[in-house]
């Protein structure tokens, strides 16, 4: 029982120095816990329609996944990305974005996680990830 | 159609589209470095506000993904014969190795394949050696994506564009 302590994941996340500069909270309620990516000037890709650049939109969905990892699995490090497939489903309006992400599979080394993004309608995500992650700490920075 | 002609055009759109007019681009500090038709490099000045992990101080994976994605971006734009309005369809990205501390990130991406809709690109993100990647990736982009108009380019632009470009290729060099 006192072996379990709740990870407060917008701390952690407030700890990122990427996360703070895109903006990125993390809403936890109970066992459940909802990213979010405040609306700035600064990320936006294409001024014309106006819309959110697809790099944010990829971080964020990122970031959106390694929270849930470290929100459902506790580890000394943050997982690490190995690799990620995006797809854009909607152009990103000039608003808030939320995301929600599923851990798929959770392997002893390696994790699969489906994230999704949306802004004002869920059943409308306006881009889906599917990720894996390696968990262990492997390599630091390559020193080679 | 002279296969590695850089055309003012050319230059004015990169300029234009991936720094004057993407508030994302300017925030990263990116950078065109060098073009050719159908391929573009870029890079990212290292900073600390981009870290990800920061007990490493290793740049997060996201800045890797803004930049490949508006360099994939750009391969397109340099592929295609005409301007016109592009969206990524899908970006695959695999991680090979954290990217080192206190060094400059690049990515080279070339557009290999354009059909009527859909343009194919791959590119590799790397500190200085192109052969060592820190990540690579492959993007579908589909073309003529949407109503709105291609951004404008003056002629003010074009040549204010020519001249950076220049700059950045001397400081490259």
């Amino acid at each position: 029982m006192s072996e379990k302590v709740e990870r407060d994941i917008n701390a952690l996340m407030q700890a990122i120095p990427y996360a703070r500069f895109l903006g990125i909270t993390v809403d936890q309620r109970g066992n459940e816990i909802t990213t979010v990516m405040h609306f700035s000037e600064k990320l936006i890709g294409n001024p014309v329609l106006p819309a959110l650049h697809g790099g944010t939109i990829g971080a964020f969905l990122e970031t959106t996944a390694i929270a849930q990892l470290a929100f459902e699995i506790a580890g000394k490090s943050l997982p690490k990305p190995i690799g990620l497939t995006i797809d854009y489903l909607r152009s990103g309006r000039p608003v808030d974005t939320y995301g929600r992400a599923v851990i798929t599979k959770q392997g002893r080394r390696v994790a699969t996680v489906h994230a999704e993004a949306w802004q004002d309608d869920r059943s409308r995500p306006i881009a889906a990830a599917h990720g894996h992650f390696l968990l262990k700490p492997a390599d630091e920075p390559a020193g080679s | 159609m002279a296969a590695d002609d850089i055309t003012q055009e050319h230059i004015a759109l990169m300029k234009d589209v991936l720094i004057q007019h993407v508030p994302h681009a300017r925030a990263l500090g990116m950078n065109v470095v060098n073009a050719r038709r159908g391929e573009g490099w870029l890079s990212v000045p290292y900073r600390e506000d981009l870290i990800g992990n920061p007990q490493t101080g290793v740049i997060h994976g996201g800045v890797i993904t803004s930049l490949l994605d508006n360099a994939c971006g750009i391969a397109v734009q340099l592929a295609l014969p005409e301007r016109m309005s592009i969206a990524t369809l899908d970006l695959r990205i695999d991680y090979m190795k954290p990217a080192t501390p206190k060094l400059d990130l690049m990515a080279h991406t070339h557009c290999y394949k354009v059909t009527t809709n859909i343009a194919f690109v791959r590119g590799t993100a790397y500190h200085s050696d192109e052969n060592d990647p820190i990540a690579t990736c492959v993007g579908t982009f589909m073309l003529a994506a949407n109503r709105a108009m291609p951004m404008p380019i003056t002629s003010e632009v074009a040549e204010e564009a020519a001249a950076l470009f220049k700059k950045n290729k001397d400081g490259a060099a």
